[in-house]
């Protein structure tokens, strides 16, 4: 606790592992709700995806094949809410709220069925298992720590310099406009919805197979919300939801870290506080310290012609 | 000679309503061709069938003579129709160019597009003499400037056949005037153009050649230059219409309502009323001019007692209202305030309800309406029954939801209710959006009935020609502010230049407000 400089690599590293699957949920639902898909289902998506990657990774032993059933898996849920939300133009908000508790339900009991350990998948064997740091050793750093940072400017780039970008920004503001240019706008939000999918994939591999070692019941434990906050925060852009996402990240860092230390004048800082820190500044920040976070005009409602 | 476009024996239902019913027509190259008919009669069924956006059950589509299938607007884009929407397909956030190229980049990476597109809408300024700043932000132009961000995106498509639905509903005066320009300019530049409208003013001053609608069937077709007004309005409604409404001059009472100095602010710290003040007479019809959003339904909103002012006050036959003190439209109805509101189907009525339910509105605890605890249904049905035959509301069925009726229907039905109260004022805000002209001439008549009977009526519209026509005082509104009053039958060009808020700046008169 002396040398500050001697904390900082640690804490950089830790905020970065935290952070890592709330940036790569974060992506995945800003391209879907920047094309005017709610998605309150990352949470659900993230499990299902986490499941899978232990799940199969622990019966093929490849990290990698866990890694492919993860983003199936997150792309079968993210077609269900494509098929609830665009096909058949239902509620977004009950399609992603019945996503997340599907995905609670489903792992506990398949788990069971295929491993019998309480909903928990075979402890994974570090070597290829699992996703392990490329650089240094101590720091977590695997490769999906790095695509979640190279995943903001891409998506970035594709947001605001490409044609699909163009078209996902116009289909979250005016459908119709888009429609009367000639464009598809199922297809458009269904290719959103799906890179949502991949997205959220990833975020569930690195949860399941690099951050811990196996699945355990609920184990996303809010952090798609916590992903879905930081799209908010970040007001639907890629750079400064990423900010948001690094600044939770931190908090979480800090709060393993502030655990049993003695503040002065106030004693020990009870655990349970530190680790409510995250959520409590979500609902702070979200009662209007980011000032008004204007989403994109069309989100949430289904897009139908008029009859 | 083959027409650029001709529809033949199209057809279209949508569940129980038949919109559109056999409809043959042919739209000649390099000319405009004006559709005209009533609201409801399927003219936008029509043009939408056109461009894609539905699917006829029947009939054939030819463009330049050869059968081709619409179904989507892609294919629509693709045989080089375009179409400039009533309201507009444009993204606020949006620059104009971005607008421009959507649907249309030219490849997957949006910088060479944007490039080429830049490069085009300067040919296209060129050309058409269709000047629109590319990097502006959509939300920041002017409604005549969106309206020509859509004509551009439009010919950027390399469009040769233009359909324009209703282009001036948004447009004061003068952007009308420049955009009969521009079309004149497009069909001096070959450009075949179709001009939906119901205004029939605008068809005699820029068409060829006319079609009238009427209730989905093609009833007439007539080249222009041989026909006149009054025709098409029979033709269209299918009897003779008087375009011209009767009045005697007003004979002015006691002052009924008087604003002195109102302001609005909303939450957002936005100042929609300004400075307005305003007095009103048992007696005479108060028009309230001004092109749409300019605060007349936030006046309205106050005058009502929906919205307390944030500044000034307001004298209801004796009663004042300030910020202090604010008022609520059940009290302005026992002082002998009645409202017919702007928008009929979210504050003028419920449009699940029984037309006999929206019939009582707002009086439904009068006593008469009432036994001890429940409604009574007999009285409110015979009630309903009474105003629906006083305003020849068809059908005359008081048990039928409110919102089956079509517009004109509904809005004689709020207007019968409100007027039944024989109030001593009366708020009107677009007494006829939406409302054939059969049904025009009627409610234009019972205003002015409501008038000679002393009641204090001030009604708000977007239409000049019905301000012109009703009002007794006409006071024009913009950004707000109360900007001019003249007298009623004054000339169209000044309205329209204190419209565009040039008031104070004659010099401006051909540049855009």
């Amino acid at each position: 606790m002396d040398d500050p400089f001697a904390l900082l690599f640690p804490t950089a590293a830790a905020t970065l592992r935290v952070a890592t699957p709330l940036i790569l949920a974060a992506m995945g639902g800003l391209f879907s709700e920047r094309s005017g898909i709610i998605d309150v289902g990352l949470e659900g998506k993230m499990l299902m995806a986490a499941f899978f990657a232990a799940a199969v990774a622990a019966v093929t032993h490849s990290a990698w094949w866990g890694v492919a059933a993860a983003i199936a898996a997150a792309e079968v849920m993210a077609l269900l809410h494509g098929l609830a939300c665009i096909t058949y133009r239902g509620n977004q908000v009950v399609s992603g709220v019945a996503i997340n508790i599907i995905a609670a339900g489903l792992t506990i009991v398949w788990g069971n069925a295929w491993f019998q350990r309480g909903g928990q998948t075979p402890a994974l064997d570090a070597r290829s298992e699992r996703l392990l740091p490329l650089f240094f050793p101590n720091a977590g750093d695997n490769i999906l720590v790095y695509a979640a940072l190279l995943s903001v400017p891409l998506t970035w780039w594709i947001v605001s310099r490409t044609r699909f970008g163009l078209r996902l920004r116009a289909v979250g503001e005016v459908p119709l406009a888009v429609d009367t240019a000639g464009i598809s706008v199922p297809w458009l939000r269904y290719r959103a919805v799906l890179i949502c999918g991949l997205f959220t994939g990833l975020a569930g591999a690195y949860i399941a197979i690099a951050q811990n070692a196996g699945f355990s019941r609920d184990m996303t434990a809010g952090q798609g919300f916590i992903a879905l906050a930081a799209v908010i925060f970040g007001k639907w852009r890629p750079f400064p939801a990423l900010g948001a996402c690094l600044m939770f990240g931190l908090l979480d860092a800090v709060a393993i870290r502030l655990q049993g230390v003695r503040v002065p004048g106030v004693g020990e800082v009870p655990v349970q506080l530190i680790q409510a820190l995250p959520y409590l500044l979500t609902v702070f920040l979200l009662a209007g310290f980011i000032g008004r976070a204007v989403a994109p005009k069309a989100i949430g409602q289904p897009y139908e012609k008029e009859h | 000679m083959t027409a650029a476009i001709a529809l033949e024996g199209i057809d279209k239902s949508f569940g129980s309503v038949h919109a559109v019913r056999g409809v043959s027509l042919a739209i000649e190259k390099g000319a405009i061709t004006g559709i005209i008919g009533e609201n409801g009669a399927g003219k936008s069924t029509l043009m939408s069938i056109l461009y894609g956006l539905y699917h006829a059950d029947a009939g054939t589509i030819r463009v330049d003579g050869q059968p081709v299938r619409m179904d989507s607007p892609h294919a629509a884009i693709a045989h080089g129709i375009g179409m400039v929407h009533q309201h507009f397909m444009l993204i606020d956030g949006f620059t104009v160019l971005e607008n421009v190229v959507l649907g249309a980049e030219g490849g997957p990476l949006l910088a060479g597009g944007l490039a080429a597109a830049r490069a085009e809408l300067e040919r296209l300024e060129r050309d058409y003499g269709l000047a629109v700043d590319p990097d502006a932000r959509v939300a920041d132009l002017s409604v005549g400037e969106q309206q020509r961000v859509e004509i551009l995106k439009v010919l950027f498509r390399g469009a040769r056949i233009l359909i324009l639905d209703e282009p001036s509903a948004v447009l004061t005066p003068q952007e009308t005037d420049r955009l009969f320009r521009i079309l004149a300019t497009l069909k001096a530049r070959g450009v075949t153009i179709v001009l939906i409208t119901h205004k029939l003013r605008e068809i005699m001053a820029a068409t060829d050649r006319v079609y009238v609608m009427r209730q989905g069937r093609m009833v007439a077709e007539r080249a222009t230059p041989d026909t006149d007004a009054e025709e098409l309005a029979e033709l269209m409604v299918g009897r003779k219409v008087r375009l011209q409404l009767e009045k005697a001059p007003p004979r002015r009472g006691e002052v009924r309502l008087e604003a002195g100095h109102l302001g609005l602010v909303d939450a957002r710290g936005v100042r929609l009323l300004d400075d307005v003040s305003l007095e009103l007479r048992a007696g005479e019809i108060v028009g309230i001019a001004g092109v749409s959003g300019n605060g007349q339904t936030e006046l309205l909103q106050v005058l009502a007692g929906i919205r307390p002012p944030s500044t000034g006050t307001l004298t209801v036959c004796g009663r004042t209202i300030d910020a202090r003190h604010p008022g609520d439209p059940a009290e302005m109805r026992d002082l002998g305030l009645a409202h017919v509101p702007e928008d009929r189907l979210r504050q003028g009525m419920v449009a699940a309800f029984r037309a006999s339910e929206t019939a009582i509105l707002g009086y439904h605890e009068q006593p008469q309406f009432n036994r001890r605890f429940l409604l009574s249904v007999p009285a409110v049905g015979a009630h309903c029954a009474r105003l629906m035959e006083r305003f020849d509301v068809r059908p005359q069925v008081p048990g039928l939801r409110s919102s089956s009726f079509s517009g004109g229907n509904q809005q004689k039905l709020v207007l019968a209710r409100e007027m039944a109260q024989e109030p001593k004022v009366l708020l009107v805000g677009q007494p006829t959006r939406g409302v054939d002209i059969g049904a025009i001439e009627f409610i234009h008549r019972e205003l002015v009935r409501s008038r000679d009977a002393g009641c204090a009526v001030l009604a708000v519209s977007v239409e000049l020609d019905e301000i012109l026509s009703l009002a007794d005082r006409i006071l024009v509104m913009f950004a707000g502010r109360i900007v001019g009053e003249v007298e009623g039958g004054a000339d169209e060009r000044t309205l329209g230049l204190m419209m565009a808020g040039a008031k104070a700046a004659p010099a401006l008169s051909g540049a855009e407000g």
